[in-house]
């Protein structure tokens, strides 16, 4: 195991774009920080963003994996290429010919996303621990390690984003390409008729379909937090409207995130078996 | 002795195309191979079954007498393919070490290796910055990282100039020299005419022949005569049953031998039935000539 990763290691380290990225996606998670230091002094109106609770325990865990899932996309470049170009470089073949078989070549690429999963996390943990002592109203620590479970979600939301990434890459081979499909994929399949059942029959429905869909299950995964935020809701009571919403990490919304990478990672082998290089 | 590398009715369609039909050899151990055949004749996608990069229709294909899986054997193999394959923004010797990790050996020998295609002052350089016979040469040095059991080479001098031909032939002379086993696939026949000890020929995805190169034509050679007694001559010959036949080409004579004959007893002979030779020469057909001979004669 450590052998292939160690071969996808040399591949993407000594690849200039792939380091700047990487570097990028990573110094992005740090800069979550800033958003403490989001202040607006409008007059009377005082608004800083870390009084305002976003840092508090437990929810600085529901609110920074939500936003650091965003940045996801950073990673999604370096994963797709790193596959793409093994297609244009022809180097999957000659990689084949030294001797790796199909099964490990597969398994170092998905170990690396695995990997860059597990780091991103653990960043996120620190960054978020780091953060919270600093802003929390809270810090007994049976409060501060609650709601756990959203790192839990964050991690599956990578790993299966990332397969998704890898087989996109694969199926597609041009890594420019690739990235187009994945919009168009998420635009096309997910969003407009997301958008046409919820205008046609009902949210609820859409939202109940749309749970099976690679993008939609991963999205499900950690919902959106900022309604969740006290000044939010007691905007919201004021104006008279219950946005009360079920913010948990389901376990089934897990599965539904690990069959999808399941379905990624076999679908990619069996087209590596497929195919004539 | 040993078997390297052994096919069963190795067959390959592309749609309707079948580019491999029926294709059975050995490879054995420590012999130079040459796969010969025209373009397009199925000599890539054969290599391209054995190397795991090009999935069988049907038939079957063993390495070392079948006592590893494919992608084990091909650790113990150095092939170099027609265009190489590298990672354009890592240098050679990054590129080597990444090819020592996938192949499970230590990366001691790279510089070693790069020595001897002598491309050691270039090992900082990156890949992209290559001419392509610079590109050839950084592949036989990947292909010999692990000291392989058998080099495979598919058209290795395709598209170099002169020099990088002769650079690829003399490092291709040097390994055979080793012992070590060679497979040699080329359209060019001289090519292998001079490092080959056996050949596999093959036109159209079906095998013609395969054997030793000296054995390939059921053939004793022939003679090149010239004398001023021309007609003399031409009827001696018409007489002789160990000639199979005599043809007229420009001035000379050329004769084929029907069965085993020397320069000094047909020389003497001549000589005691009264025919003087000013020009008597013995060759065999070149691997050019039997070639064009056995695949004309499917035509």
């Amino acid at each position: 195991m450590l052998r292939l990763l160690n071969i996808e290691f040399i591949k993407l380290w000594n690849n200039r774009s792939s380091k700047f990225l990487i570097f990028c996606y990573f110094g992005l998670l740090i800069s979550i920080a800033l958003f403490a230091s989001i202040k607006f002094n409008i007059g009377p109106i005082k608004f800083h963003l870390a009084d305002m609770g976003i840092f508090s325990f437990p929810y600085i865990w529901h609110f920074n994996t939500f936003v650091a899932a965003l940045f996801k996309l950073f990673l999604a470049i370096v994963i797709v290429s790193m596959v793409a170009n093994e297609y244009s470089n022809k180097t999957l073949k000659q990689n084949l010919i030294d001797g790796l078989s199909k099964k490990e070549f597969l398994a170092s690429k998905f170990l690396t996303v695995v990997v860059f999963s597990v780091i991103s996390t653990l960043f996120v943990f620190v960054v978020s621990l780091i953060l919270g002592l600093i802003f929390s109203d809270y810090n007994e620590i049976p409060i501060i390690f609650s709601d756990l479970e959203y790192l839990i979600a964050y991690l599956v939301k990578l790993i299966g984003f990332f397969s998704f990434c890898l087989f996109i890459g694969i199926l597609i081979k041009r890594s420019a390409f690739a990235l187009g499909f994945l919009f168009i994929w998420f635009l096309v399949v997910e969003i407009f008729p997301y958008l046409y059942v919820m205008s046609k029959y009902s949210k609820d429905l859409a939202d109940k379909i749309f749970a099976f869909f690679p993008f939609g299950s991963m999205w499900n995964l950690i919902d959106e937090p900022g309604s969740r935020l006290n000044a939010v809701q007691s905007l919201a009571n004021q104006v008279g409207e219950d946005i009360s919403y079920d913010y948990a990490v389901h376990w089934y919304e897990i599965v539904i995130v690990l069959v999808w990478t399941v379905i990624f990672v076999r679908l990619s082998y069996w087209l590596l078996k497929k195919r004539d290089l | 002795m040993e078997n390297i590398l052994t096919l069963n009715n190795l067959t390959k369609r592309f749609g309707p195309i079948t580019a491999v039909k029926d294709l059975s050899f050995t490879i054995k151990k420590g012999n130079v191979y040459g796969i010969l055949g025209p373009n397009g004749s199925g000599k890539s996608t054969t290599l391209g079954i054995v190397l795991n990069v090009v999935n069988k229709t049907s038939g079957d294909f063993t390495w070392f007498d079948g006592n590893t899986s494919t992608h084990d054997a091909l650790k113990k193999v150095g092939a170099i393919i027609e265009r190489p394959n590298f990672y354009p923004y890592m240098t050679a010797a990054q590129n080597l070490k990444l090819v020592c990790q996938i192949k499970g050996v230590a990366p001691d020998k790279i510089e070693e290796k790069l020595e001897v295609v002598g491309l050691l002052d270039r090992k900082d350089s990156k890949f992209r910055t290559f001419s392509l016979g610079m590109k050839q040469r950084l592949a036989i040095a990947s292909a010999l990282l692990n000291d392989p059991e058998i080099l495979i080479l598919d058209e290795p001098t395709n598209g170099l100039d002169p020099q990088g031909i002769h650079q690829i032939r003399q490092i291709i002379k040097k390994i055979a020299a080793q012992g070590t086993t060679i497979l040699l696939a080329s359209h060019l026949l001289d090519e292998v005419e001079k490092v080959c000890s056996h050949v596999v020929i093959i036109r159209k995805g079906i095998k013609l022949y395969s054997g030793p190169v000296d054995e390939m034509n059921a053939s004793y050679g022939f003679f090149e005569l010239k004398s001023n007694q021309n007609s003399a001559l031409k009827e001696w010959l018409s007489k002789q049953a160990r000639f199979k036949s005599f043809k007229e080409e420009e001035d000379k004579l050329i004769a084929f031998l029907a069965e085993e004959l020397d320069e000094e007893s047909l020389n003497k002979q001549l000589f005691n039935d009264g025919i003087i030779l000013t020009h008597l020469v013995k060759r065999k057909e070149s691997l050019e000539e039997q070639f064009l001979q056995l695949t004309n004669n499917l035509n």
